[in-house]
């Protein structure tokens, strides 16, 4: 039996334009398509993975905005067995230390926790920094940036790949936090039978208040304070030739006259 | 002057060039004292180099333990380090390892945290670069002590001479119920190319290489130029060259002075790993990729005829 818990985030789509709201230099959340982040869906297919092999329960933890419902809709068409989410307006504008917090809460109301599977980095902020805030809240080994993960008895094990470090081989005894990089699966499609199931699943939703958080959490008791920000101006489209046999010396040429050779 | 700890990204006694973009920053901020966490005689042989980038302090932090736990042990040290020295700041690298020991410290000791800085002023304000450089937002820490992780190769390292004597710090002893063991390590081995965040020109290939051995095309070109060579996550999933190159949204991040794409599209998460580079040039075969929006000089053609060309072209004019 591994009981699991997969942390999943609804992000805005890397494939649209994603902005910042002008008043509170927050994340403008309306101004992208949302999506279950991708690392996440890997996130999931490796605790199903782990599931099938040793038996167990998979649930999923999402703190997010009312819609991020459909990225957890998404993760239990995967084939998860039930959800938590934490969605509060007072939770707008939550820094990563005050995220980790209301993640931590929300994982601590599941029972019997073995395992906790989080994406190493999500793709909108790229912080790469709430599990690592997970397992220290929570007292838990990390064994973060997974391109491979072994369960076994009361062991975890695990092959951290990072691209500052290489591999790095490591092993904790269960209760344990992993993170997973986009190394470790392909994840799966949701089957039809796998959709029309995830709508009976069930979503336990919460708010703050419900984990105890109120008044410790949102936009005004961040630990960090964004002063101003600004789009960059987009790039331009500068020369094109076609290659008719001196399209190397086209280059070359103008390379020096950038002075770059 | 109070001390700013800057945490030694090193790899066996040899300080990484983060390490002293980060004691340049720390200078501005007060007197940049050094942190090293791992084992016993790590700390002997960096004290010259990192007194050259002007540190006045190494904080010596050495036992087994430092080095077969992962990322806990550095957080014990510096959290200590935290309490008695009272630093006005603690810096580290933006690696994937800086970034969770910043975020835990900040957590430990209830404290402002900024992550992937681009820059940081004297008053501890710092200059994220998100969403692939297109949108710069400035922040500052609103609690406790400032603690920042900085993106290697955004900051010029500076010289400063510095004659920092060498303070023994404990390790504190690891939980091993709360700490992952580090069973073996397989280092990355540094070739002969520049690392790709510090290189001033990079040369990356994409799906269109076609194979492992045609790579052979980006690698000559970029050794003419003494380039770092880089890789779509096309070609590194198709297995053409390894992770560690790879450029974009889940890679790394990129600012040359010249960027080559060869048969690269340009989807968006690449191009949020190489768009800030100051010149583009790119090679492809379809006239419509979207590489050539953002591409100072665009070649519409084959890489294997375009490539090599360039190749013999760069070699001739070096004479
Ligand atoms: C969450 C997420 C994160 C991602 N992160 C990254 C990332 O970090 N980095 C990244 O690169 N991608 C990333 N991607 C993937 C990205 O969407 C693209 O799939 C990928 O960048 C495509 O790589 P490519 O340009 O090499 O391949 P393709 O899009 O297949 O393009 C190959 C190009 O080569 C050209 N070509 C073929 N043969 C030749 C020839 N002989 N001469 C000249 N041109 C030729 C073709 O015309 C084509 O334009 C991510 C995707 C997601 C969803
Ligand atoms: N709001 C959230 N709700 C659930 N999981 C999250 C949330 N934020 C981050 N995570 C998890 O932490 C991982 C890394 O996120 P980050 O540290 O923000 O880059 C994500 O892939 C998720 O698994």
């Amino acid at each position: 039996m591994t009981n699991i818990v997969v942390l999943v985030k609804q992000v805005p789509d890397t494939y649209s334009e994603r902005k910042l709201a002008a008043g509170d230099n927050t994340l403008d959340r309306e101004a992208a398509d949302a999506v279950l982040d991708e690392i996440n869906e890997r996130a999931i297919e490796e605790a199903l993975v782990i599931k099938e092999a040793n038996e167990g329960e998979v649930t999923v933890v999402c703190v997010g905005p009312d819609r991020a419902n459909d990225a957890i809709r998404k993760a239990l068409s995967m084939g998860a067995d039930k959800a938590v989410h934490v969605s509060d307006e007072a939770l707008h504008g939550a820094d990563i230390l005050q995220t980790s917090k209301v993640l931590a809460k929300a994982v601590g109301t599941v029972e019997g926790v073995d395992l906790i599977i989080a994406g190493n980095e999500a793709s909108d902020g790229r912080g790469g920094a709430v599990p690592a805030v997970l397992a220290e809240l929570l007292g838990l080994p990390q064994l973060t940036h997974a391109r491979k993960v072994t369960v076994e008895g009361g062991t975890v094990k695990v092959e951290r790949e990072t691209a500052d470090e290489g591999i790095t081989h490591l092993e904790a005894s269960l209760p344990a936090l992993i993170s997973v990089n986009e190394k470790i699966n392909e994840p799966r499609y949701p089957s039809f039978k796998g959709i029309m199931a995830a709508k009976k699943k069930p979503v336990e939703k919460l708010t703050a208040a419900d984990l105890g958080l109120d008044g410790e959490v949102g936009l005004a008791n961040a630990a960090s304070t964004v002063l101003e920000s600004a789009p960059k101006p987009p790039r331009e489209a500068g020369q094109r030739v076609d290659d008719e046999g001196d399209g190397g010396v086209k280059v070359a040429e103008y390379l020096a006259s950038q002075k770059l050779i | 002057m109070a001390e700013v700890l800057v945490l030694v990204d090193q790899v066996d006694g040899e300080a990484k060039k983060s390490t002293f973009e980060l004691l340049t920053a720390a200078r501005r901020l007060g007197e940049p004292a050094a942190v090293v966490v791992g084992p016993a005689g790590t700390a002997a042989k960096l004290t010259e180099t990192l007194g050259k980038y002007g540190a006045t302090k190494v904080y010596a932090a050495e036992s087994d333990d430092a080095a077969n736990y992962l990322v806990t042990p550095k957080v014990d040290v510096l959290a200590a380090l935290v309490g008695s020295a009272a630093p006005a700041a603690v810096l580290a690298s933006s690696t994937a390892e800086g970034k969770e020991v910043t975020a835990r410290l900040a957590a430990r000791t209830n404290s402002g945290l900024l992550v992937d800085v681009v820059d940081l002023d004297a008053e501890g304000v710092g200059t994220h670069s998100i969403f692939g450089g297109a949108y710069t937002v400035k922040a500052k820490s609103a609690n406790g002590t400032l603690i920042a992780s900085i993106r290697p190769g955004s900051v010029d390292p500076e010289e400063a001479q510095g004659t920092p004597a060498t303070e023994a710090v404990e390790v504190p002893a690891v939980d091993g119920a709360k700490a992952a063991k580090v069973t073996g390590r397989e280092p990355i081995v540094g070739g002969d190319r520049p690392d790709l965040t510090e290189a001033s020109v990079v040369v990356s290939g994409g799906r269109g290489v076609g194979s492992a051995e045609s790579f052979d095309v980006v690698e000559k070109l970029a050794d003419v130029l003494g380039a770092a060579v880089g890789a779509s996550r096309a070609a590194v999933d198709s297995g053409y060259y390894p992770h560690q190159f790879q450029v974009g949204q889940t890679g790394k991040t990129v600012s040359p002075q010249l960027y080559i794409a060869l048969g690269i599209s340009g989807a968006i998460q690449h191009r949020a790993g190489m768009q800030t580079s100051k010149t583009i040039v790119a090679v492809n075969k379809d006239s419509e990729a979207p590489i050539f929006e953002i591409a100072d000089f665009g070649v519409v053609g084959d890489l294997f005829k375009v490539a090599p060309q360039l190749t013999d072209e760069v070699t001739k004019r070096k004479g």
